[in-house]
């Protein structure tokens, strides 16, 4: 029965698609990206992988929809033209799907226990989390301890894209002061529309709040640094989009979100760096506290934590990079 | 019981999308967006349910936050498009 | 098993507004009349659903994470409706008037 949900839901994945790719309004397509992400999301969440629907909510649904908003509000609203040589496009994408047709026909059945992927590593980490690192949820461990160099790797890439981005964006800020003012707009945002203004500010703690939740419950269920960079990320942009962009940048000034974009980066690496002044390896957890146990917990909070900050900073910094190269 | 409940929600996600698809104005397709996200909240927590899996439940309360958040920002993008085109308007005549 | 029954009827009604909503967003003419049947049968489905649910799952942390859900969406989705109805009015797209007025003026 559930295969049925899932194949249902792949259906109107393909036709979304579809959908995206054949509608000249650019808007319609940012929405119908939405719905897409969200069929990932329960696609994901069917085959029983909750940190990564997760993900996928917050981040492809929520800040992915709100950026490219923010995009399509500096550019035009139809597509610009038809590209005349749609036939070889056409003929290489049929044979790729041809390939990746046939080398399906090799996929092991899903759940199959001789499968490669459930032999090697896999099985090891999942046998060795209770006894090395204690914790119930598998994912973060492996994610923070196993493989904490990747993650070091990956908040990196972060603060790097967030960095491109905002060399990209403030470009042609020096050219315009007057639209990098905060007090030279007083309350822009949705002035006129009192009942949503009133329930956001009624929910933007609590959402806030959550954020938080996922941020340190990552080690007994779904959750996360990436997840709650995210969901925090998205509750100040709630507060910009009601109040107006000026008051959300009198809350969090620019300074405070550069420095959170480079503090989280610099707790990951301080944390690995602490690792080898106490007689360890680099990003060695089992030497940060007296007992190797307690010494993981605190190493994969302690992370976690940088990876939180450091999401939360770029995604607020991108969004402030598009709102203020707006006309507001 | 349960199966038919997610089998309702889901043709009822179908048939938002088909109104997404369709809609002649930008508001018939934010309203199709706003119900898809609550029918999937409502998915989520049925099959949470069905699987047994209670932390399940937090990616229910995510999706309705940022259903919630997604409606505003579109509705922002809408009026900062507005005011766009009338300064330009004004500006160019 | 009289707890079983009650979240039977929830639940199958909960189902019969959903589909109920989804027909009339797709059937009706107009853009506030679609708002009435996507916003409305929302938060009533929403209601009956998860009361089902938390009529099941007794009383466990499970059904304070189900209400607080059920509280989120009570809070929002009326909220969604009505700016997006607020949004529609301020940017000129007025629901059709004068049929009514017409068949009132013949008789």
């Amino acid at each position: 029965m559930i295969i049925l949900f899932g194949v249902f839901l792949l259906t109107l994945l393909v036709i979304t698609a579809l959908a995206i790719v054949q509608t000249e309004s650019l808007f319609a397509a940012v929405i119908l990206t939405g719905i897409f992400s969200l069929l990932m999301a329960a696609n994901f969440f069917l085959l029983d992988a909750a940190d990564v629907a997760l993900t996928e909510a917050a981040i492809g649904a929520g800040i992915s929809t709100v950026l490219f908003l923010g995009a399509l509000a500096l550019t035009g609203e139809r597509e610009r033209g038809k590209s005349t040589n749609r036939l070889i496009a056409l003929g290489v994408v049929t044979v790729t799907t041809l390939i990746v047709i046939y080398a399906t026909f090799d996929k092991p059945r899903h759940g199959d226990a001789e499968a490669p992927v459930h032999q090697h590593v896999g099985p090891w980490y999942l046998e060795k989390t209770p006894e090395l690192i204690d914790i119930p949820n598998s994912v973060t461990a492996v994610l923070g301890s196993f493989r904490g160099y990747d993650t070091l790797g990956e908040v990196f890439v972060v603060f790097t894209a967030g960095i491109g981005v905002l060399f990209l964006l403030s470009a042609r800020s020096a050219a315009r002061p007057e639209s990098a003012n905060p007090s030279a707009e007083p309350g822009q945002g949705l002035r006129h529309y009192l009942v949503p203004r009133v329930v956001g500010r009624l929910l933007i703690p609590f959402v806030f709040l959550f954020g938080l939740y996922v941020q340190f419950h990552g080690d007994y269920g779904p959750g996360g640094g990436f997840q709650a960079g995210a969901i925090i990320a998205a509750a100040v942009i709630l507060y910009a989009l009601l109040e107006g962009e000026g008051q959300a940048l009198r809350a969090l000034p620019m300074d405070v979100l550069k420095w959170l974009v480079a503090g989280g980066a610099l707790l990951y690496g301080a944390v690995g760096v602490a690792g080898m002044l106490l007689g360890g390896n680099f990003l060695d957890y089992n030497v940060l506290a007296s007992d190797p146990i307690a010494g993981q917990h605190i190493g994969i909070i302690l992370i976690e934590l940088g990876v939180g900050i450091t999401v939360t900073g770029v995604l607020l910094c991108v969004f402030h990079a598009f709102a203020a190269r707006g006309k507001l | 019981m349960y199966y038919a409940v997610t089998l309702a929600t889901l043709v009822t996600m179908a048939l938002a999308l088909v109104r997404a698809l369709l809609g002649p104005s930008i508001y018939d397709r934010i309203l199709a967006v706003n119900m898809f996200g609550t029918k999937t909240v409502l998915f989520l927590s049925v099959v949470a349910f069905l699987f047994g899996r209670p932390d399940f439940l937090d990616l229910a309360l995510v999706y309705a936050m940022i259903n919630f958040i997604g409606v505003i920002a579109v509705l922002e993008f809408i009026r900062v498009r507005a005011e766009n085109d009338i300064s330009e308007k004004g500006a160019g005549s | 098993m009289a707890i079983d029954i009650i979240s039977w009827i929830l639940l199958s009604l909960g189902g019969a507004f959903v589909f109920i909503g989804g027909l009339g967003a797709l059937r009706m003419p107009n853009l506030y009349t679609r708002m009435h049947a996507a916003s409305l049968t929302d938060t009533m489905a929403a209601v009956l659903i998860i009361g089902g649910i938390m009529l099941q799952a007794g009383a466990t942390l499970v059904t304070i994470k189900l209400a607080a859900i059920l509280l989120f969406l009570l809070i929002t989705s009326p909220t969604a409706s009505n700016a997006l109805a607020s949004a529609a009015i301020l940017s000129g797209l007025h629901p059709e008037e004068g049929k009514i007025d017409a068949r009132e003026q013949r008789e």
